[in-house]
């Protein structure tokens, strides 16, 4: 069993990275993008454990490492292989 | 004063801290590996710049979580002054001993210059001997060093009297030009500039001495 975990910046944080990759889009041509966001991708396996378990054990690893409440949001999913 | 500097698997000011406390300042300074060792013996703690852990998933978030940072905390919280310098603010940050987040520069680039610092507040053992206002020229050397809190941190912030540094010309987008900033009771410090590594004027600099020399006469 897996958990894919998204993070990514906040809305109203500046991401400057986010804004330097939409500009280079805008650039290439692709005109109707408009708003670019870079966040993370993090994928964690785990033991022989239930799915409830899993659930809480990612929400508590998003909350207290993986994520920084003051600046970024997070959802996840747990994928059963 | 017996100072202790936090060592951590990618710190690299730490040397600097330690030679401004025991060449020029000529105080007791030991180096505390981040997995051993105690602080019950030390009256002053510096969580020293650079890149611990590789600053991986943010700046400051794993070393944060490093054995010797409970300890940190509660030393915090007695009322022993901790000094957080460019990397240690990040983690003092991420440990909740100071308010707010260091996101990346709004430029995305790595900045390394020397920049001009306002004293914002003489309220506090680090500033005391400073005055309102005071410039400091000393080397900034971060990626994420843009401070951000929400809008009601900001006002709580400058209400209090907590901001201790500001940037007379915002190199990296922190709002409120905020360089540097108190906890609740004013024993801790952390700021992005450097001022151990502006403590002798061969340095082009030594605008960084008058902080440590504040924290040594008021302790």
């Amino acid at each position: 069993m897996r958990a894919k975990i998204y993070i990514r910046y906040k809305d109203g944080i500046l991401d400057p990275q986010g804004t330097t990759v939409c500009h280079a889009l805008n650039s290439m041509g692709f005109d109707a993008i408009n708003d670019v966001s870079v966040g993370k991708f993090i994928e964690m396996n785990f033991t022989d454990i239930s799915k409830e378990e899993a659930e809480r054990l990612t929400d508590e690893s998003c909350r207290k490492l993986l994520s920084n409440p003051n600046t970024e949001s997070y959802k996840f999913e747990i994928v059963e292989d | 004063m017996r100072a202790a500097i936090i060592v951590f698997p990618g710190s690299n000011c730490d040397h600097d801290a330690y030679y401004v406390i025991q060449k020029i300042l000529n105080k007791d300074v030991d180096f505390i590996w981040h997995k051993e060792g105690s602080l019950a013996n030390y009256d002053f703690i510096l969580v020293p710049g650079g890149f611990s852990y590789g600053d991986y998933l943010r700046a400051g978030a794993i070393a944060r979580f490093s054995p010797i940072m409970e300890e940190v905390i509660q030393c915090a919280k007695r009322g022993i002054p901790v000094m957080g310098i460019c990397n240690g603010f990040q983690i003092l940050i991420e440990s909740g001993l100071l308010p707010g987040a260091l996101i990346n520069n709004k430029d995305v680039k790595f900045l390394s210059q020397n920049v001009t610092l306002k004293v914002a507040s003489t309220n506090s053992i680090f500033t005391q001997n400073l005055a309102i206002g005071q410039k400091l020229d000393m080397p900034i050397a971060h990626r994420q060093g843009n401070f951000f809190a929400s809008d009601d941190v900001i006002k709580k912030l400058q209400d209090d009297d907590h901001i201790a540094f500001t940037y007379d010309n915002n190199p990296n987008g922190s709002m409120g030009n905020i360089a540097g900033i108190f906890n609740r009771n004013r024993n801790v410090l952390g700021m992005m500039p450097h001022p151990e590594r502006a403590a002798e004027s061969i340095l082009g600099s030594s605008d960084g001495l008058a902080i440590f020399e504040s924290l040594v006469e008021n302790m």
